[in-house]
Order: structure tokens, then C-alpha cells, then sequence
């Protein structure tokens, strides 16, 4: 589980996050949600740690990170996968190289074990026979495949994911999200993902949290985004055509 | 804009203190360190040997035209005055020159591109010291491999020197292998040029690399950044040109 207490973070006279208070539960696949420049992203980036917050805490299972020692959260990051917007693969490595990248560097297994572990995670996520190839060679939504791949090579506690779907087709990105909530069920993490597709929310939304202007303005599940009376929510989640038919032939 | 420059400083001297770490994984480093050396050194060797072979010359030519009007300068002395040119100016620096603008946006733009397309934020996040990882085994490379092309461009730069003295008709070859060897002096004539060098190696290494990885935005800051680092690594070179000579020869 990971907590976020009353974060703030500011850049220069920007203040992009005002108070954050969330918790994030083990086994589920937790959604943020909000507009662009809603502080999704800072949130996140702050959560993993590459931003300090100017106040407020996040605990790792109830572990403080703010006051953790370096080798404790360089340790820490080993738990952590990461999947990020753009992919954010190695170029200069091929496919399997970049998912053997997180083993070859912590851990101390034997080669044999190591190729016994990139072709696991490469057949948990569906990429057989891509191993020699590299990410210019590859498309998108096999981009974001070896990413999740890389990201749970180590068997982490926590899987990140920044907008998984931006830039795929919709059949790619429904297989995306549900790949994510597969691997978080099977593996028992606790998984956060950032985005602004409310298909991903209906789809695999366990716990939802909405964000505007830098707060937390609701949480629920994705059963309850739909009929949720918040002012900000509805604005947000009905904006298009679709779901507000959605909305009437629910209200019927 | 002064406040930039020192911020600036600061900001290296604070990468520098991240780079100089033990790696996490040495067989990974030295992984690293042979594919560098492939692209920053032995991938240079071309241009070096080209360069080096025409500058040669055309210091032999300058030289002798400056001083063949006078029939009581032996046409030795004009390989001597070239062979100093080259061992103490134009091999270490103006070859180190040419590897800044070569090798230094080569860093700054592959860092540059890594930090726009999140590649650094990936590593930071697995918990890589990646300032370490990326960046120390550029430096080594420079370090272990620029000495060697300037010891290459020496030989390099006296032999295209007395190829174009003997072919044009100003020096014969023999006279310019007894006016090369006339008082040399291993300290003056090679080992300042390899202490030059060095520092050279270190200078387009580190400071290439702070402008790639500093890097915010997208694809026209790393543009930015690539023209930054040959400029930022000229005048560095340049300064500390300056500095070496006065210390060194003085």
C-alpha cells in the first residue's frame, strides 16, 4: 500500500500540487484522472520520488519515504516498475536486452535464470519472437508491452504506469489496460496508473481518483464514476456525446 | 546572465560529483566503456588521420615559405620549427578542437534525446545512479582514448609535414627526420602535449555531457544543447589551452 499525505509541490511560482491526501491499495489497479495540468503527472512523479514535495509524506507500507536512507530507497526502487508515457526504452538495446536491463543490473541470478525470466515475462505480456528486435523496429502498442514487461522483470511490489494508452488504437489499448489489471492481480501489486481515458477507467478502474487543479476532489470505483453527483466528475466524465447517452439510457 | 553562468558551474560541479561514483555493476561499465571507446575514439580516427596528415603539410609549407628566403637557415631548421608547432600546438589542441565538435555533440545529443524521451527518468526510477552509468564510462573512454589519437596525429602531422617538404621540393625527407629529431625534448615536445590532451579529454567529455543531460523540453532544446557543448567545450579548451601553457612552460 502506499499513502500520499497533504502533498504539495510547487515550481517556481507554480503551484502544481495543493494538499494531496490519497491512499493507494495493494492488488488493485488505482486510477488518477483529471484534466491536462491537473497535476496527475507531478503527483506521480512526486509518489516514485524524482520530485521532493515542499510538505506532506509518502509512506511506502507505512515506511516514510521523505526520511529513508539512500541505500533503503535505492532498494525501494528495485520494487518499483515503471511504464512510462512514451515507453521510454533503451534504444541502443533490443527488446530482450531492455527486459534483462532491471536483472543484469540488481540482480544475482545465474544467466540461465535470467533467460528463464525475460522469456516468462516476454510470454506473460504476448511477445514472442520479438527478442532480437529493437524499439525503432517495433510498434507502438508492442512498445508499451516491452515497457510492462521491463517494469515487472523484477517482480516489483509497485507498478507505475503514466497515460499506458496515449497514442494507441482502441482494440491496443483495451489489451494494454487489461494486461495491467491482469498482472496486478496475479502478482498482488499495488498499481497506479495515470490517465484521461475513460475507457481505461470503466475497464479496469478498481479505485478512481479524480484530480483538478492540483487536489484530490473525489475517489471511488469505476461502478461509481458513472453515477457519481460530484459537479467536477460529471463534468469531466460526460463531456462527450457518448457517454452522455450513457448517462440518459442510465438515468431510463 | 552572470547569474546563469555560475548556477551553471554549480550545477556541473554538483553532476560531477554524481558521475565520479563507484558503478553499480562493473562488468556493465566495462560493457559500456568498449562500446564508447568503438564510438567516440576508434570512430574518430579517420578525421584525426586526415587532418593531421594536411595540417602537417601545410605547416611545413608556411614555414618554409617564411624562412627559405634566407640561404643561411639550413632547410632542417624548417622541419624543426614544424615539428614544435605541431607536438606543442596543433596536434593536442586543434585536433582536441575538432574532436569537441565531433564527439561533444555526439554526447550531448544522444544524453539530450535520452533525457527528452524519458530514458534518464527510467533509470532513475530502477534506482541507476545515471549520471554514472551514461555519462563515466564517456569520460574513461576520452580520457583512455584521446592521448592515443593525439599520439597518433603527432607522428601523423610530422610525417605529412615531411611528405610535403619532400614532394614539393622545400625540405628532402632525410633533412626533415634530422631536423625533427634536433633537440627534442621528450617533457616539452610530448609529454605537455599528452597532459594536454588529457585534460582536453576530460574537458569534451564532461562538459559535452552536462549540456546533454541538463536538457529540458524536446527536440529543439536538444538541438540547442548539441550546439552548446561544442561551444561550451571550444572555450573551455581554449581557457584551459591558456592556463596549461602559462603553468606548464613558464
Amino acid at each position: 500500500m502506499i499513502r500520499a499525505e497533504n502533498i504539495h509541490k510547487s515550481f517556481g511560482e507554480n503551484q502544481v500540487l495543493k494538499g494531496v491526501d490519497v491512499d493507494f491499495y495493494k492488488g488493485k489497479t488505482n486510477l488518477i484522472i483529471g484534466r491536462s495540468g491537473s497535476g496527475k503527472t507531478v503527483f506521480l512523479k512526486t509518489i516514485l520520488g524524482l520530485f521532493d514535495p515542499e510538505e506532506g509524506d509518502i509512506y511506502y507500507n507505512e515506511e516514510r519515504l521523505g526520511t529513508m536512507s539512500k541505500e533503503r530507497r535505492k532498494f525501494l526502487h528495485q520494487e518499483i516498475g515503471m511504464v512510462f508515457q512514451g515507453g521510454a526504452l533503451f534504444d541502443s538495446m533490443s527488446v530482450a536486452e531492455n527486459i534483462r536491463f532491471p536483472l543484469e543490473m540488481f540482480s544475482n541470478m545465474t544467466e540461465k535464470e535470467k533467460d528463464a525470466r525475460v522469456k516468462f515475462v516476454m510470454d506473460r505480456v504476448r511477445l514472442e519472437g520479438a527478442d532480437a528486435k529493437y524499439p525503432s523496429e517495433i510498434s507502438g502498442g508492442m512498445q508499451k508491452r516491452v515497457s510492462i514487461a521491463r517494469a515487472i522483470s523484477m517482480s516489483p511490489h509497485y507498478l507505475f504506469c503514466d497515460e499506458p494508452n496515449s497514442g494507441l488504437d482502441p482494440e491496443t489499448a483495451i489489451v494494454i489496460d487489461q494486461l495491467i489489471q491482469e498482472i496486478t492481480h496475479e502478482f498482488d501489486m499495488t498499481t497506479i496508473v495515470n490517465t484521461h481515458d475513460m475507457n481505461s477507467v470503466l475497464e479496469i478502474g478498481d479505485h478512481v481518483i479524480f484530480m483538478k487543479e492540483g487536489l484530490k476532489v473525489w475517489e471511488g470505483t469505476n461502478d461509481e464514476v458513472l453515477s457519481s453527483t460530484n459537479a467536477d466528475v460529471e463534468d469531466y466524465v460526460f463531456k462527450s456525446k457518448l457517454f452522455k447517452q450513457v448517462r440518459q439510457a442510465l438515468r431510463k | 546572465m552572470i547569474t546563469n553562468f555560475f548556477e551553471g558551474i554549480g550545477a556541473y560541479a554538483i553532476l560531477m560529483t554524481k558521475v565520479f561514483r563507484r558503478p553499480d555493476r562493473w562488468r556493465l561499465f566495462f560493457k559500456s566503456l568498449t562500446k564508447e571507446i568503438q564510438l567516440l575514439g576508434l570512430d574518430s580516427i579517420g578525421i584525426v588521420v586526415i587532418l593531421s596528415v594536411f595540417m602537417g603539410a601545410v605547416v611545413t609549407i608556411q614555414t618554409a615559405f617564411q624562412l627559405s628566403d634566407d640561404p643561411l637557415i639550413p632547410t632542417y631548421y624548417i622541419a624543426m620549427a614544424t615539428r614544435e608547432s605541431i607536438t606543442l600546438e596543433f596536434s593536442p589542441t586543434v585536433v582536441s578542437l575538432i574532436l569537441a565538435g565531433k564527439v561533444g555533440s555526439n554526447i550531448a545529443s544522444s544524453l539530450g534525446t535520452m533525457r527528452v524521451s524519458e530514458q534518464i527518468d527510467a533509470l532513475e526510477v530502477m534506482g541507476v545512479n545515471s549520471a554514472s552509468f551514461l555519462i563515466l564510462p564517456k569520460v574513461v573512454a576520452l580520457l583512455v582514448f584521446n592521448p592515443i589519437l593525439i599520439i597518433m596525429s603527432l607522428f601523423l602531422g610530422l610525417w605529412g609535414g615531411a611528405m610535403a617538404g619532400d614532394l614539393l621540393g622545400l625540405v628532402p625527407f632525410e633533412e626533415s627526420v634530422m631536423g625533427y629529431r634536433l633537440e627534442f625534448i621528450v617533457f616539452e615536445n610530448a609529454v605537455y602535449g599528452l597532459i594536454k590532451a588529457t585534460v582536453f579529454a576530460f574537458i569534451i567529455g564532461s562538459v559535452s555531457a552536462y549540456s546533454g543531460y541538463s536538457v529540458k523540453g524536446g527536440a529543439v532544446e536538444v538541438g540547442v544543447a548539441s550546439t552548446n557543448a561544442v561551444v561550451r567545450s571550444c572555450l573551455a579548451i581554449i581557457l584551459a589551452n591558456f592556463l596549461l601553457t602559462d603553468m606548464i612552460l613558464t
